[in-house]
């Protein structure tokens, strides 16, 4: 992963201020699906810390979006909302020790034994929510009400209101977004590139790659919590589907779909699959085959995404960023 | 449960297993010898379903569908290795899962659009429509006893072309070392096409004896490729001796999963993978 | 609404198509598209059901009998042409939210009508009680829906997943069964139906040994039903639908268990695929509010009439289309077809005597209806009537406010 190019950090900006506006004039419908897809991006970025950052291939990266979404349903009271300063702390904690022991016992593996064991482990917490009771089965659960942001009793924002919840959104997704950054740019980012170029030589230099690896998918499974949060906050009602492997395998088409070598591959990738979903699902019953012709076109054709379109000249060696 | 419904029940468990063997053999193997990693694989347990659910409503004969499907899902394996994986041999693991995922998509709206998203099934062949009683309240359906035979052979056929052939010894080189095997001349191209078609034969074939003992909806192949890559996992990537065992490990595992934890009895099958993993990172018989 | 609109709705044209008013066709689902506000003189009904996958043809026959019954009374809802706007909510509960959204929100219809699957059901709840929509239910059982989730604005024409179940546990009950073994899928549906069942057997003096849950929609019954024949129980109750209740009562015989263990199950267990289930089916005992030879006239005449329009045979899914077209006439008969007056429109459906092919019934406080529930038997391949297991059966709607 390269930092943005400076046209781009403008462009980016100039985006963000649009995106800004929207809510002054959309319709309710649009704000709601605008929302979704900033929540998407969320859960993308968080997948392309691992892919491109650390280059693990995770299949089962919608166990912790699914889990961020049902631990708030699970947790929130009945007959009230939760507080937001208790419940997403807990709900973030949740999803990254979930992501650490999840990682513990995947990242010892690499290539296709990651991929299978992250798609396992994947399913294996889709089954865990789809039989068991206690989070109702494969209906799911719903929560009666969102939770409440307030300070000395009064309410500050209200996450009812969708023009504020939209905005939440937004800030959210800018600060993962500058999070990446900075987490990238420490000295434990630049490690972590280091070990996608080359694991054994960062090990001989005396970095324990193993536990770097696990922390950084500690971090984007808390991350992916976090879109999941989101989520189940937006729409109250939580399934199983959400932990589903074709959940996985959409969010890492977002990723490959903006492109790998950008930070803003995955903010880009999740806001065009969504509306070409939508798109043509209002085309065609067919949809998911059409879909299905893009995603190999895409792979074929496009291997650095749609932000490699805009790149002047295709970088030879990264490994001289590491 | 006394000792006889134990029995029963070990019984309804290596069936289950030697199924599911079936497809996982072909799915280690394309690991092991292709190196990639094929998530449309189970599509091809979907075809041979729906191909014995049309040839049988069209013929009334499942000889037929047995006779007839096979060679229809070698030669769309065929195809597919030729057109499409022949081009992920050298690209990273990443291209592969995604244009595979791609596939599945395709694969799974154009059953749709051929047979729609109704749940169908397919009667059982008239010739083991019969039960043998085992209790005074128990039968065991012929056609189960039937399909675990079936499997049976086929696991001595394929054991004896893997440890007694000439093509079986390319077989257990190529997923060792790759290129070795082809630096001695061995055509690793035509290795690769035979071994991804046979694959998808046996998991079409898979596909088809199944057919009646369970109803054919939308959707099948996903859920048992996911079983069957836990299997290859388990058993470790590229061995068939793994993939063996390791498919009768999960069969037992999910039935009494069922019968004595209900809740999570599929869970089950993926407890057991942590735990085996955890002891042995590279499978049971994978090399590390 | 003429005829010609309507024989274009039996066919799935599209994912959604727009009836009577083609023009607002393209608006929903893509951005920038322009929303078509709705013309004042048209009503705006929201059709949402599944027009693909398993529920597919419940969904057309729920659809096609609306149709019916509200072309019967000349095609206008108190007096106002009707602009539908169909969507595919594809059974799937995690578009529920959304698709709900695109309608109530999005499309701004007037009334919802919607749907077969009961988690579907649910979310479509959530959504018409926080956007405070009319939502018609024509089939979904789920308990919530007119118990702890009940509200002014949610109607149901159907059942709850409670009723049919008591109604057969009843009738085990009074044949004293001491020993009865549930089977069914994990999920709510399965949950509710099997607490009606042992509320039923119960009120009769039976009881209920061992309950056993399979993962939705798992159908691998095998190890079940060997665990079922070591249990040996006098009765076993099983609630599935579709492709599970033909592959479970195939498996049933096949493993010697027919005729050896009685077996029942609300009617979902053989409507619908009693063919497909064959001679396996013969004998099955069930309960439901509807069954074909009821020999009422206007089940008589819907028949007739239902078989006319679409060529096909009614079953318990197309009742509940037809009651839920009768219940939107006479609901906006009252209120000279505004919706909006809201009070008076609920009031005026709550109030409402529906005079429905499976008898008459009438809606509960919780705005569930009170009807008859019927003991049936396959006999040669077709259900029959045998007798009325329980009268004006209601459902506790346990949690409800207004009950």
């Amino acid at each position: 992963m390269e930092p943005a190019p400076r046209l781009v950090n403008w462009l980016l900006l100039a985006a963000l201020v649009a995106l800004a506006f929207i809510p002054q004039f959309a319709d309710r419908y649009h704000i709601q699906l605008l929302t979704k897809i900033m929540t998407m991006a969320i859960f993308a970025m968080s997948l392309g810390l691992l892919v491109s950052g650390v280059g693990l291939v995770s299949l089962g990266h919608a166990a912790f979006f699914g889990l961020g979404a049902y631990l708030l349903a699970l947790l929130s009271p009945a007959g009230e909302g939760a507080a937001v300063w208790w419940i997403l702390p807990v709900v973030l904690a949740g999803t990254t020790a979930a992501a650490f022991l999840i990682g513990a016992l995947a990242v010892r593996t690499s290539g296709v034994y990651f991929i299978m064991l992250t798609l396992a482990f994947g399913q294996m917490l889709f089954y865990l929510f789809h039989d068991s009771k206690f989070a109702g089965g494969s209906d799911g659960r719903f929560m009666n009400f969102r939770p409440v942001v307030t300070w000395m009793g009064d309410d500050l924002i209200s996450l009812n209101d969708r023009p504020t919840l939209f905005y939440v959104t937004l800030v959210l997704m800018a600060l993962s977004y500058l999070a990446i950054g900075v987490v990238m740019k420490a000295p434990f980012g630049r490690a972590v590139l280091g070990i996608r170029v080359n694991e054994s030589r960062m090990r001989a230099l005396g970095f324990n790659t193993y536990l770097y690896k696990l922390v950084a998918f500690a971090l984007a499974g808390g991350m992916a919590g976090l879109a999941g949060f989101i989520y189940a906050t937006q729409y109250r009602v939580v399934n199983p589907a959400l932990f589903h492997w074709r959940e996985s395998g959409l969010v890492l088409m977002m990723v490959i779909l903006g492109g790998l070598r950008s930070r803003l591959g995955p903010l880009v990738g999740a806001f065009a699959l969504v509306l070409l979903e939508e798109a043509l699902q209002s085309l065609t019953d067919h949809w998911l085959m059409a879909m299905g012709i893009f995603v190999i076109a895409v792979v074929l054709l496009l291997p650095d995404g749609l932000t490699g379109l805009f790149r002047r000249k295709p970088k030879a060696a990264e490994a001289a960023d590491a | 449960m006394d000792w006889l419904f134990f029995l029963i029940q070990v019984l309804n468990g290596v069936q289950y297993g030697l199924l599911l063997f079936l497809i996982a053999s072909g799915l280690t193997l394309v690991f092991g010898i292709l190196q990639v990693i094929n998530l449309a694989h189970g599509s091809f347990y979907m075809v041979g379903a729906y191909l014995a659910f049309w040839l049988v409503s069209q013929t009334g004969n499942f000889a037929i569908a047995v006779v007839a499907g096979v060679p229809l899902a070698v030669l769309l394996g065929f195809l597919i290795e030729r057109l499409m994986i022949r081009f992920l041999y050298e690209r990273d693991h990443l291209t592969q899962v995604l244009l595979t995922y791609g596939l599945i998509l395709i694969f799974n709206e154009a059953q749709r659009l051929l047979f729609g998203s109704d749940v169908h099934g397919v009667p059982t062949p008239a010739l083991f429509t019969a039960s043998i009683p085992l209790t005074d309240n128990l039968q065991y359906p012929v056609y189960r006893i039937v399909v675990s035979v079936i499997c049976l052979v086929l696991v001595a056929i394929m054991a004896l072309v893997i440890q007694k052939t000439r093509l079986g010894m390319y077989i257990r080189a190529g997923s060792t070392n790759r290129e070795m095997v082809q630096l001695l001349g061995v055509d690793m191209s035509r290795l690769s096409t035979f071994v991804f078609a046979a694959g998808a034969g046996l998991a079409a074939l898979a596909g088809i004896i199944s057919a009646p003992l369970s109803s054919i909806y939308p959707g099948i192949g996903e859920n048992i490729l996911i079983v069957c890559f836990v299997i290859v996992v388990i058993g470790g990537i590229g061995s068939i001796k793994g993939a063996f065992i390791a498919a009768l490990l999960v069969g037992l595992a999910d039935t009494f999963g069922k019968v004595l934890v209900p809740e999570f009895a599929s869970v089950a099958v993926y407890a057991v993978m942590a735990v085996i993993l955890l002891w042995r990172p590279q499978g049971l018989f994978g090399r590390a | 609404m003429t005829l010609t609109t309507h024989s274009k709705m039996a066919r799935p044209v599209s994912r959604r198509a727009v009836l009577g008013g083609a023009a607002a066709a393209a608006a929903v689902g893509t951005l920038n598209a322009p929303f078509v506000l709705a013309q004042p003189a048209r009503l705006k009904i929201g059709l949402m059901l599944p027009y693909s996958g398993t529920f597919a043809a419940l969904g057309n026959n729920i659809t096609d009998a609306m149709l019916l019954a509200i072309n019967e009374k000349g095609g206008k809802l108190g007096g106002r042409e009707v602009q539908w706007v169909r969507l595919d909510d594809e059974s799937e509960p995690s578009k529920a939210a959304q698709n709900a959204n695109k309608l109530i929100v999005g499309e701004k219809v007037d009334i919802l009508v919607g749907t077969v699957h009961s988690g579907v059901a649910a979310a479509m709840v959530q959504v018409a009680r926080e956007e405070n929509a009319t939502l018609i239910i024509p089939n979904a059982g789920v308990g919530a829906a007119t118990g702890a989730l009940c509200a002014p604005n949610i109607f149901r024409t159907s059942f709850s997943n409670w009723q049919p179940a008591y109604a057969m546990g009843k009738v085990a009950g009074e044949r004293k069964h001491q020993n009865v073994v549930t089977i069914t899928w994990k999920y709510a549906a399965g949950e509710e139906s099997v607490q009606g069942f042992k509320d039923g057997l119960a009120a009769g003096g039976g009881k209920v040994s061992k309950e056993i849950w399979i993962p939705f929609p798992n159908d691998e019954f095998q190890a079940h039903l060997t665990e079922i024949a070591s249990l040996r129980p006098d009765a076993v109750y099983t609630f599935y639908a579709g492709g599970g209740a033909v592959k479970f009562v195939k498996d049933w015989e096949a493993a010697g268990l027919k005729g050896r263990v009685p077996l029942y199950g609300p009617g979902f267990l053989t409507d619908g695929v009693l063919r497909a289930q064959g001679a396996a089916a013969e004998g099955l005992e069930t309960t439901l509010h509807y069954v074909e030879d009821l020999p009422n006239p206007v089940n008589q005449r819907f028949k007739a009439d239902f078989k006319k329009t679409t060529n096909r045979d009614v079953d318990v899914y197309a009742v509940q289309g037809y009651d839920t077209g009768q219940l939107l006439v006479q609901g906006l008969e009252a209120v000279k077809g505004n919706a909006g007056a809201k009070r008076e429109f609920y009031a005026a459906m709550k109030a409402a005597k529906i005079d429905s092919p499976r008898g008459p019934w009438t809606l509960s406080k919780s705005q569930n209806p009170v009807q008859d529930f019927y003991l049936r038997k396959v006999v040669s391949g077709e259900n029959k009537f045998q007798s009325v297991a329980v009268k004006g059966l209601e459902d506790p709607s346990t949690g409800c406010r207004m009950a």
